[in-house]
């Protein structure tokens, strides 16, 4: 039998990113179709283009798939417990404020578990990015019904169709305080990359939401088909429109996904009005 | 960093008073807290204090989020600490064990209130011994001290600090309402007379640096978040590189070593005070605000005859087994004296096994023993009618 002849290509090619990823734990575990590669190489080039001090650029994760991500990049990462990202995150920022603190997490570890730290991070401005990643359900567990899945969704929790009404997370980022509020798709790359860098140079709670599919779970209860599918689901179905009211950005299942930059205001943050 | 404004001198101080200097003192610049009966005027203190010295507090949402953010902090190089009672400290059990798994050095005062629930929140109780021990969940040891004075929890405190950093691990300071609110002669020593334990950082680089690789005395040596060793830390059963490694293999190693720093040195960890136990054939087994209320009743008892001594515990966590081991070997009775309906009891009955009875002067909280009740089980258990 004839040997396969071996590629040099793929251990000679250096990418720029790299240096910016755990080689030694790849691949990861995601799913085909699942959004989470897209997003963290729209975050890991995000950071390749910033000014950051990398050696000073933390990342936390809670608990989940999205929660992974921590243990991916090539960074101080913390892995903490579900839904205590942003807390943990808030002890590193005050701690040293010569961190850049971001936290990468999901839409059930931030908005559902720790949705109380989340709103109050806000509220404080506490100088951290947060990047949520919302595919709509608990992937991690097998697919369950979470705070941001859209009524009449089907989980293995919500067999017969969610009858809670879901979070609207730029407005609840808004309306706790954030300073920078931005959602974008895994389809909208570039967008997605710039919206991270523009959160990343914003001083205060910078949130962007990062809508991407899950077809494996969310996506088989309720045929959204793969990933690709999903893709072109957005490509139709999102809308961008910059500055739009945050309150009016619902995510209906089978309905338009209004993308853009809502929110980017400024006020200061936390410790900067204690008396000299 | 502004000069460190210490309170040298004596004071008439409250324990929670005394708690929050000793804190300063042990160079804690990072409090993380939430409002709760008795607990609540360390945090008061540290929000006063804390800014005089260059430290950060924080009064944050509830309980879970002041435990992460103490162990954030505490990765981002300073010494960090957070203070509750019996609720709080329910809530801070789920993190406890993150600190614990990552090897994360703070402190976690609790001062006792009346329990189960909300209970009695302004009244004493000694209730959480036990929660201390296996409040969060899987295998691992605790280190916990039990001061009995403002002034011993000034001194516990710092060495909570110490302890904290030597064995990178989360150390309990249990204290009570009684000692929390009681003022008491406290003396703070100068500066220099308090012995400070610092973060052992590694001695190689980023390259050949394995943030839970471990020489013989267990303990790994640590980096902060922003030193450039890009480390990975994970509550995640994890390898020497602080990768997650899900399998029976790794857990076996690594929480075996998490488990055995601790036991493996508890001799220089565990603190008893032993009053005249040398010709003893009952001991006083007490910890905390219980010794006190003790010396009356063991006075008494010695002045009627009775051969009784007293040990009390200054850490209960890890337990000196081996010291109620050999004194159950020659003693013929313990009297244990808590202020809950049997928690610490267990444990001197386990190490006596049979060798000695075990007499539990139970008490549900909300004040202190009768001393003449405890008096009563040392005649009894001395065989005095």
């Amino acid at each position: 039998m004839e040997q396969p002849v071996e590629t040099e290509m793929a251990h000679t090619e250096h990418h720029p990113l790299d240096e910016l990823l755990r080689q030694d734990r790849l691949p990861h575990i995601w799913c085909p179709g699942c959004g989470l590669g897209t997003a963290m190489t729209c975050f890991v080039s995000a950071l390749y283009k910033s000014c950051l001090d990398l050696d000073k650029t933390v990342v936390v994760s809670g608990i989940g798939c999205t929660g992974r991500v921590a243990g991916y990049v090539r960074l101080d990462s913390f892995h903490t417990t579900h839904g205590r990202a942003i807390p943990f995150a808030t002890g590193l920022k005050l701690g040293n404020p010569d961190l850049k603190v971001i936290v990468f997490s999901g839409d059930g570890d931030l908005a559902g578990i720790g949705g109380n730290h989340f709103i109050h991070a806000a509220r404080r401005n506490v100088d951290i990015t947060v990047i949520c990643v919302n595919n709509f359900n608990y992937g991690m567990t097998g697919g369950q019904l979470g705070p941001t899945t859209p009524l009449t969704a089907r989980t293995s929790t919500s067999p017969r169709g969610n009858l809670e009404h879901p979070f609207n997370l730029p407005y609840l980022a808004a309306g706790s305080g954030a300073v920078y509020v931005a959602r974008w798709t895994v389809l909208h790359v570039r967008r997605l990359e710039k919206a991270i860098l523009q959160a990343l140079e914003k001083k205060g709670f910078s949130f962007v939401e990062v809508i991407s599919p899950c077809p494996t779970l969310y996506g088989r209860w309720n045929r959204l088909r793969d990933g690709l599918d999903n893709m072109r689901y957005y490509a139709e179905h999102s809308r961008i429109e910059h500055g739009a009211d945050p309150g009016e950005v619902d995510i209906d299942l089978g309905g338009e996904i209004v993308v853009g930059k809502f929110v980017d205001i400024d006020k200061p943050v936390w410790g900067e009005l204690a008396p000299a | 960093m502004t000069e460190p404004r210490l309170l040298c001198g004596e004071y008439f101080m409250s324990g929670d008073d005394a708690c929050a200097e000793g804190a300063i003192c042990a160079g804690c610049r990072f409090f993380a807290g939430y409002p709760i009966t008795p607990a609540t005027e360390i945090a008061e203190r540290m929000a006063a204090r804390l800014p005089e010295v260059g430290g950060i507090y924080i009064q944050m949402e509830d309980e879970l989020a002041s435990m992460n953010a103490v162990l954030g902090a505490s990765w981002a190089g300073r010494r960090a600490m957070t203070a509750t009672s019996g609720p709080g400290f329910s809530l801070m059990m789920e993190n406890l064990g993150l600190g614990i798994m990552t090897e994360t050095p703070c402190v976690l005062v609790n001062v006792q209130r009346g329990g189960p629930s909300t209970g009695l929140p302004t009244l004493v109780a000694q209730g959480d011994m036990m929660q201390a021990r296996w409040g969060s969940h899987g295998p691992y040891e605790i280190i916990a001290l039990t001061p009995s004075s403002p002034q011993e929890l000034f001194d516990l405190t710092i060495r909570a600090f110490n302890l904290a950093e030597q064995f990178r691990t989360p150390v309990l300071v249990m204290t009570d309402a009684e000692v929390g609110h009681m003022t008491e002669r406290v003396v703070i020593p100068p500066l220099e007379d308090i012995p400070i334990l610092q973060r052992r950082r590694p001695s190689v680089g980023p390259e050949e640096y394995l943030p839970y690789g471990t020489s013989d005395d267990l303990v790994p040596p640590m980096v902060n978040a922003g030193d450039g060793y890009r480390i990975h830390v994970t509550g995640l059963t994890h390898d020497e590189r602080g990768y997650p490694a899900v399998d029976a293999e790794t857990q076996q190693r690594m929480v075996r070593r998490l488990v055995d720093k601790i036991r493996n040195n508890r001799h220089q960890i565990m603190d008893v005070e032993e009053t005249d136990l040398e010709d003893a054939d009952v001991v006083v087994c007490t910890y905390g605000i219980s010794a006190r209320t003790s010396h009356w009743p063991v006075a008494q008892a010695r002045k009627e005859g009775i051969r009784v001594g007293m040990l009390r515990l200054i850490t209960v966590w890890p337990f000196p087994e081996e010291k109620i081991r050999g004194l159950a070997a020659r003693v013929k009775a313990f009297v244990v004296v808590e202020v809950n309906l049997g928690q610490m009891v267990y444990e001197v009955e386990r190490c006596a096994a049979g060798r000695a009875s075990v007499h539990l002067a139970a008490h549900a909280g909300g004040d202190l023993h009768d001393p003449d009740e405890i008096l009563n089980l040392i005649r009894e258990a001395a065989g005095v009618r």
